[in-house]
């Protein structure tokens, strides 16, 4: 791992470790989205099974926002980015570092959150289960990935919150797709997810590759 | 009115500005400023404020490109100079925002910036803090601190680096006149390196113990460049 790359990634944990302001405002998000799907839907059979996966992969994705939106805070916050500007390391690794992170924030939730998922939508998995922890790793990555590169194209914007989830939510939508189809598949057993695994890769390799290439041009942007 | 720009002189000169004009959108911060800065030397920009000055420091960090005109640092195009983007791990740029993160310590905050610079020797974090007058020992996060203590880390964090061009956006803000002195003798002590200081106040008093020259900027465009009376 280049060091620049490690030692912003333990910035970010360090930071997130003292104020928790990440994980704490998607767990609660998050958790409030599982709870008000389960009153608004009736979470017995096999309805549930249905919709779990689409329940899950939207709880994640705007709690996600949440956290996202918030990627490049500090940053902006006393010009720490001006700074970060100035040294010679390259800008690709503070933004992989950040994504890293944020994927980090995003898997503890959901690993906090999946209890509160099986029980409150009487979850039986029908498929292969351990698909799951290819399925939700790929389709966290994409979301991430993407929202630390949107966040920091649209961070001298005056509607930057509002500006990302415009730019975000249709640049997602394959990878939301492929998530949700993906984890019904597995949930219910009536499928094979594998194609759509397939698509959330690719979808993953893609647009990381294109957002380290592009990031250096977005971060020395004036 | 320019500062004068000899063939001689350019080629040692440790930036330089040639014609620069900075736009943002119809609105010209900085029109046509040709001014060259001698390696060794410290700068005082004085003008009210929108004259240009803080324009002018990020242009000379490579933060900002010049919509018109060239800048050139450490030599001209001939003599190996390059664009300030090109050589910014030899440039410190301060500006008046502390450009640290509030939730570390203020040692935590130099040795994250101290380890981005790979392959240039920095100084430790903590003879950089004691440097500035703070205890390197402080478990405090940077949040707590009071504006001066916060002003003296961003110092801090730019002599880090052992910067050869050092661009100081307001340094005296938010200090108290014994703290604004003991920072003017540091700077003092940094110029005789033979590295160079370019800095913007209001408080003209403040650094009139280090300014070798007095550059004021009036509307965008350089409306005096004088010597100034140094006695550090």
């Amino acid at each position: 791992m280049p060091r620049a790359l490690w030692t912003h990634l333990a910035k970010e944990l360090r930071i997130e470790w003292r104020s928790l302001d990440a994980i704490v405002s998607m767990l609660f998000f998050s958790g409030l989205v599982v709870v008000l799907f389960s009153i608004a839907f009736d979470p017995g059979g096999a309805f549930s099974q249905q919709i779990a996966g689409g329940v899950l992969c939207v709880a994640t994705m705007f709690a996600s926002v949440s956290a996202l939106n918030q990627a490049w805070a500090r940053e902006i916050r006393h010009q720490v980015l001006d700074a970060q500007r100035m040294v010679p390391a390259p800008g690709a690794e503070l933004f992989l570092a950040k994504v890293l992170a944020n994927f980090l924030f995003v898997t503890i939730v959901q690993v906090l959150l999946a209890p509160v998922f099986i029980v409150f939508y009487n979850l039986h998995i029908a498929g292969q289960g351990w698909l799951l922890a290819l399925v939700l790793p790929l389709g966290t990555w994409a979301l991430v990935g993407n929202g630390v590169f949107f966040a920091a194209l649209s961070i001298r914007s005056r509607n930057r919150e509002l500006l990302l989830s415009l730019i975000l939510f249709p640049i997602f939508i394959p990878a939301l797709l492929a998530m949700v189809q993906a984890t019904t598949a597995i949930l219910t057993g009536e499928s094979d997810p594998t194609l759509w695994i397939k698509l959330l890769l690719g979808y993953d390799i893609i647009f990381t590759t294109v957002s380290l290439l592009l990031f250096d041009v977005v971060f020395h942007a004036e | 009115m320019n500062a004068p720009a000899s063939e001689a002189a350019s080629s040692t000169a440790c930036a330089r500005l040639d014609q620069v004009s900075k736009l943002f959108g119809a609105f010209a911060a900085l029109r046509q400023v040709s001014v060259e800065f001698e390696p060794g030397r410290c700068y005082v920009l004085l003008g009210e404020n929108g004259a240009g000055k803080s324009t002018l420091l990020r242009i000379l960090a490579g933060l900002l490109r010049p919509s018109f005109g060239t800048v050139r640092v450490f030599g001209t195009a001939k003599t190996g100079g390059v664009e300030p983007h090109d050589a910014r791990e030899r440039i410190g740029y301060m500006s008046h925002a502390p450009m640290l993160y509030d939730e570390l310590t203020a040692q935590e905050n130099l040795r994250y910036f101290a380890s981005l610079y790979a392959g240039r020797a920095c100084l430790e974090p903590a003879d950089a803090l004691r440097q500035v007058g703070l205890d390197p020992e402080l478990t405090r996060t940077l949040g707590q601190y009071s504006q001066g203590m916060r002003q003296r880390t961003s110092l801090a964090r730019v002599l880090l680096s052992v910067p050869e061009l050092l661009l100081l956006d307001e340094p005296f803000s938010n200090m108290d006149v014994e703290s604004a002195r003991q920072m003017v003798e540091l700077l003092a002590g940094f110029r005789q390196g033979n590295r160079t200081i370019v800095l913007t106040t209001h408080q003209r008093e403040l650094a009139a113990p280090i300014a070798d020259w007095v550059l004021t900027l009036h509307a965008g465009r350089v409306a005096s460049l004088e010597p100034g009376r140094p006695t550090l």
